[in-house]
Parts: structure tokens; sequence; C-alpha cells
């Protein structure tokens, strides 16, 4: 858990003071990535760093676990917090193991503890310890460095992680993949971590809450859907952009808006009967599924019509599937690529579990809106 | 691809005329003339070494540490004021700076090893200076971040880092240092200087190149020693003569 409270920098500057940071006052429960976000000079960076004192409050405290941090000293504390910064900032002179060691070896660890521990987090991020171990930072390319950074920061095992920026220098393809990595990891980590970043879009796919600066204040700290939905301002509207209700599909997943009852028939049904069930439900087409509820493929009211006989002889290949696991941007672009208004939804081992529809989609995305009326 | 070519062309042309020379020295019986002088040159490199190694390793031991501290930011407000008095070190000439010794401790070694020490102390400590600065702030933020005591950080990253550079400045330093040795003699210092200013004083060509011969190739030596050192101490992670290229 991180508690600021009434966390304040004023800078003197020859043209008079600057407020960075104007009595910041947050809370990150325990196991969250809450992502300060904002425009460049908001004060989210100035934010962060004085949560590890490498910029001085100028008034406020900062709480770790519901411990005033004001008295511990500075060098226990940071030794305590890890900490990823956007130049990843690896020692070149170091190889990736010293550098993996630095902390532990700072807390007095032996050696032997360091070093299985450095091999354990190279495992972790899939980078071989025998090929890595002994490489220095130059001889990685700029993906393997980032991860470096963040085990580095993970290898004493701190309960807080401050990240500023962490992705920023990686081209956006891998930038995706470590995010998905770091995700995973985090899930069975339970870290506490504040994140800084200046894009909505990583904002909405890493935080649990989303806190929003604009110089030096805080504007609004929600959940990322509750920001999407709700900015408290034109500027947090502003800044998330117009499209902020298409950035809330990736926050969805398929099973959460998908029709809890699958309506479908099996290759031994006639078409009349499938016929029946789709005037029952008004549906246009209906999922075809196997024996063992895979779905195969749609029987549209056209074949249904046109055609005499059992499902199994007279049906179209599927436009599409949808995983339940999937968010609603992939199942809407789905959706769009196959001209459908509607996808069959299978869970992990391929079974159908359901159905969705553009008007359930659309439906889920605007309760919030109809619940605050 | 071209200049690669030419170095080894100029390679092979300057052992080419060493080779010449030989035949030349051997021939006239040059080389019989400055055997003459071998008992002279073997004590007199002796002494000349002894002077650069007193000399350049004080300078070694001022200059470093000298240029740590004007690193740290506590100083940087006279840092840049401190390398211009430094910057006088090299700006006057070496003969002149040997004679200012001089008029300060009398004739003999001791004169001489200041007027060296002065004379190369700038290479060092600006390089020194420099290379520290230009260590990234950001690996300073990372250790910082991480909770490395300033002492940490200077020993485990800034000087690591910065030792590339360091040790740029302590070659350029003594290869000043053991050429300008011989000056040494003028003032009383114990140097190869004793044969060359005598022979260009008597006219005998031999034993001016007695002495000017083992000092190009003490300069050489000294160079070469301070490149294998550099090669071997500094962290293969920063060391451009140890590159691998990344992938």
């Amino acid at each position: 858990m991180i508690r600021l409270d009434n966390l304040t920098k004023i800078f003197d500057t020859p043209d008079g003071t600057i407020t960075a940071a104007d009595h910041i006052s947050m809370e990150v429960p325990a196991g969250e990535i809450c992502v300060l976000l904002g425009p460049s000079g908001c004060g989210k960076t100035t934010t962060l760093k004085m949560i590890n004192r490498i910029i001085p409050a100028t008034s406020g405290r900062v709480f770790i676990d519901g411990q005033d941090t004001t008295a511990m000293d500075t060098v226990d504390l940071r030794r305590n917090i890890g900490y990823v910064i956007q130049q990843i900032g690896l020692f070149p002179n170091m190889t990736i193991e010293e550098n993996i060691s630095v902390v532990p070896r700072l807390l007095g660890w032996q050696p032997e503890r360091y070093k299985a521990r450095a091999k354990e987090l190279l495992d972790m991020v899939a980078l071989d310890p025998a090929t890595f171990l002994k490489r220095y930072p130059n001889e990685l390319s700029g993906g393997q460095q980032q991860r470096v950074g963040v085990i580095r920061a993970l290898a004493a095992d701190p309960p807080v992680m401050l990240m500023d920026e962490p992705f920023g220098a990686i081209d956006p393809i891998n930038r995706e993949v470590i995010q998905d990595e770091f995700l995973k990891m985090q899930a069975e980590l339970n870290k506490t971590i504040m994140f800084v970043s200046h894009d909505i879009d990583e904002a909405v796919k890493m935080g649990d809450k989303i806190a929003i600066f604009r110089t030096g204040k805080l504007e609004q700290y929600a959940s990322p859907d509750d920001i999407l939905a709700h900015p408290a301002s034109d500027f947090i509207a502003g800044f998330v952009g117009s499209d902020r209700t298409l950035k809330r599909l990736q926050l969805v997943t398929a099973a959460q808006v998908m029709g809890p009852v699958p309506t479908f028939v099996t290759p031994q049904q006639s078409l009349s009967e499938a016929l029946a069930i789709m005037e029952r439900f008004e549906h246009r087409s209906i999922t075809l599924a196997n024996e063992r509820r895979e779905p195969i493929g749609i029987i549209t009211r056209d074949i249904a019509w046109n055609h005499q006989g059992l499902c199994g002889e007279h049906y179209e290949g599927l436009h599409g599937i949808a995983r339940q696991s999937d968010d609603l941007r992939t199942v809407v672009a789905q959706m769009f690529t196959a001209d459908s208004s509607w996808l069959p939804v299978v869970d992990a081992s391929g079974r159908l579990v359901g159905d969705i529809t553009q008007r359930g989609i659309t439906h889920h995305l605007g309760a919030t809106y109809r619940a605050k009326g | 691809m071209l200049a690669q070519q030419m170095r080894r062309y100029l390679y092979y042309g300057m052992l080419l005329l060493i080779f010449l020379f030989g035949v030349w020295a051997e021939r006239s019986g040059f080389l019989e003339e400055m055997l003459e002088y071998e008992e002279d040159v073997v004590y007199l490199v002796v002494e000349h070494l002894k002077l650069t190694a007193v000399s350049g390793g004080l300078a070694v031991l001022i200059g470093v540490p000298l240029g740590i501290v004007l690193s740290r930011p506590r100083f940087s407000h006279v840092a840049e004021n401190a390398m211009q008095v430094l910057n006088i070190g090299t700006t006057v000439p070496t003969l002149a700076l040997l004679a200012l010794s001089m008029s300060l401790l009398g004739i003999g070694n001791s004169p001489a090893i200041l007027g060296l020490l002065v004379a190369t102390l700038l290479p060092i400590v600006r390089n020194t200076y420099t290379g520290l600065l230009s260590v990234p702030v950001h690996l300073k933020e990372a250790a910082s971040g991480m909770g490395m005591l300033p002492r940490q950080m200077l020993w485990q990253v800034e000087l690591p880092n910065a030792l590339y550079v360091i040790m740029a400045g302590i070659r350029t330093a003594l290869a000043i240092n053991v050429g300008t040795a011989p000056l040494a003699f003028l003032i009383g210092g114990t140097s190869l200087g004793e044969l060359i200013f005598t022979g260009i004083a008597v006219d005998e060509q031999a034993m001016m190149l007695a002495g000017a011969i083992p000092t190009a190739l003490l300069a050489v030596t000294v160079d070469f020693v301070l490149g294998a050192l550099t090669f071997v101490l500094v962290s293969k992670g920063v060391n451009p003569l140890r590159q691998r290229p990344a992938h």
C-alpha cells in the first residue's frame, strides 16, 4: 500500500516559485498498479520521485504499508523500493548478473543467494541464464535490456515498485509484448506499483487505477473505465481522447458481455428445427456445434428456408470465434472484419459457452451512462 | 577499407625504413660507435624511468583524486577555475616550467620531478574530471534510486564507467612525461637527456642517437604497457577496445 498525504513540491527558480506538485493525496491499495498520467510538466514524475526522495518533498508525507516514511533513512527506504527508469539505467560496466544483484549486494546477501536469485529472475522473463548472466548490457537488444531493468528492480523482492515510463524507449511492437509479460508477472507477484506514463492506451492497459495530473494537481483518480466513461473535466475528456468509449472496449472481456446461454443446433437436427429456433429468438443465423459443443459453422435463415434436410448437410463456415478471455476490442475487430453482428464465444478448451452481439456490447458500454443519468 | 590498406602500407614502409637504417648503421660502423655508450645507456634508461615513474606516479596519485574531488557536485562552482589554473601547467613551455622549478628547488632530481609533475598533471585531472562528469545522469539516478551511498556509487558506477577516459589521460600524461624527461638534464636531473644534449654539444651524432633512440623506444613501450593495462582494467562492457557488436 502506498499513501500520499498532501505531498507538495515547490521549486525555486530565478523567475519565481513553481509548484510542481500541489497537495497530492492518494492511496494505492496493495497489489494494484496505479498509473500516473498526464502531459509533460504536469507533476506526475515529480510526485513519483518524491516517494523515493530522488526529489525531496517540500511538504507532505508518504506512507508505505501504513508506515510513515518521513522518519526512515533515505538509503534504507530506497533499497526497499524497486525503481525502474525510462532510460533503463543498466550499469554498462557490470554483467547482467552483477546488475541484477546490485540491491541484494547492498543489502548484504550471501553470493550464493543473490546468484540463485539472478538466475531465477532471468528464467521468469524467459531469458536463458546460461546465455545472459555473463553478458554485458550492450550485448542485449533494447527489449532484453528493459526486461533486465524490470527484474533488477524486483531482485530484493520489494513490496513496492516505482516505474518511470519504463516501457517508453521500446518500439511499439515489443512494448506490447513486454507490457503483457509484465502484467502476467504482476498477477503472480502482486506488487504495489506506481507507474508513470504519458500514453493513455498504456495507462488503460496497465492500470488498476489511473491518476490524471495537470499543472501539479491531481485532477482525477479513478479506475480506467470510470476515467474513460466519466472524465471529471473537459481537460481530462480532451486528454483521454474523443474515442474514449472505444478505448473502454479493451477493459471488458467477452465473458462479461456474452449471452450466457448459447443457442445452437447440432448436425443431426433438421433445418426446420433450426429455423424455428431462429424465429423464436429473432436471430438471423445460428451456430452449428458438434457433439463436443465446438462450433463448426453457422446456419442462416436463407439456408434454412431454401434447403431441406439436416443442419449437418447445409451450413456455412464460421465468420469468426471469440474466446471468453478476448477483450471487446479484439471481438469488435473480428465482427467488423467478418461483417457480422454476432460471434459465438468459446472457452479455453474450444467449447461453445455463449454468443456475443453488437447490441450486447453497446448495451454494456452504455450501462454506466444510464446509471449516472 | 582504404584507410586500413593505407595503414598497412605505412606499417610496412616504416618497417622497411627501420631495416634500412639498421643496415646503414651497421655498414657505416655507426652501430659500433653507439654501442660504445651501452653502459651509459643502460644506467640512464633506469634513471630516466625512475624520474618518469616518480613524477608520473605522483601525478597520477594527485591528479586522479583531484579530478574526483572536482567532479563532486559541491565543488562544481570552483571546478572550472581550478582547471584553468592547472591549464597553466600545459600552456607554459615545459622548459620554462623546469627553469621555474629549478629556481624553487635548486639543481638535481627534485626540481626535475616537480617540473615534470606539473607538466603532466593536467591531462590526468582533466580526463578524470570530464570522464566522471560524462557518466550519464540516468545511471547516477538509477544508482542512488536503488539505494547506493555516494561512495558506493563512485566505486561501483562512476569510476568503472569513466575508467577508459581516465586511462587515456594517464596514457597521454606519461607519454608527455617520458618525452619531456630528457630536458631534466638541463636542471641537473639524470635522464637520457645527458647523452642527447652532450651529443649535440660535442657534435657527436652517435652519442646523441644513443640517447634519442632509447627515449623513443621508452615512449613507445610505456604507451604500449598502458594500452595493455587499459585493455585489462576497463570492464568489457564499456571498453571500446573489446567491443562485440550488439545483436
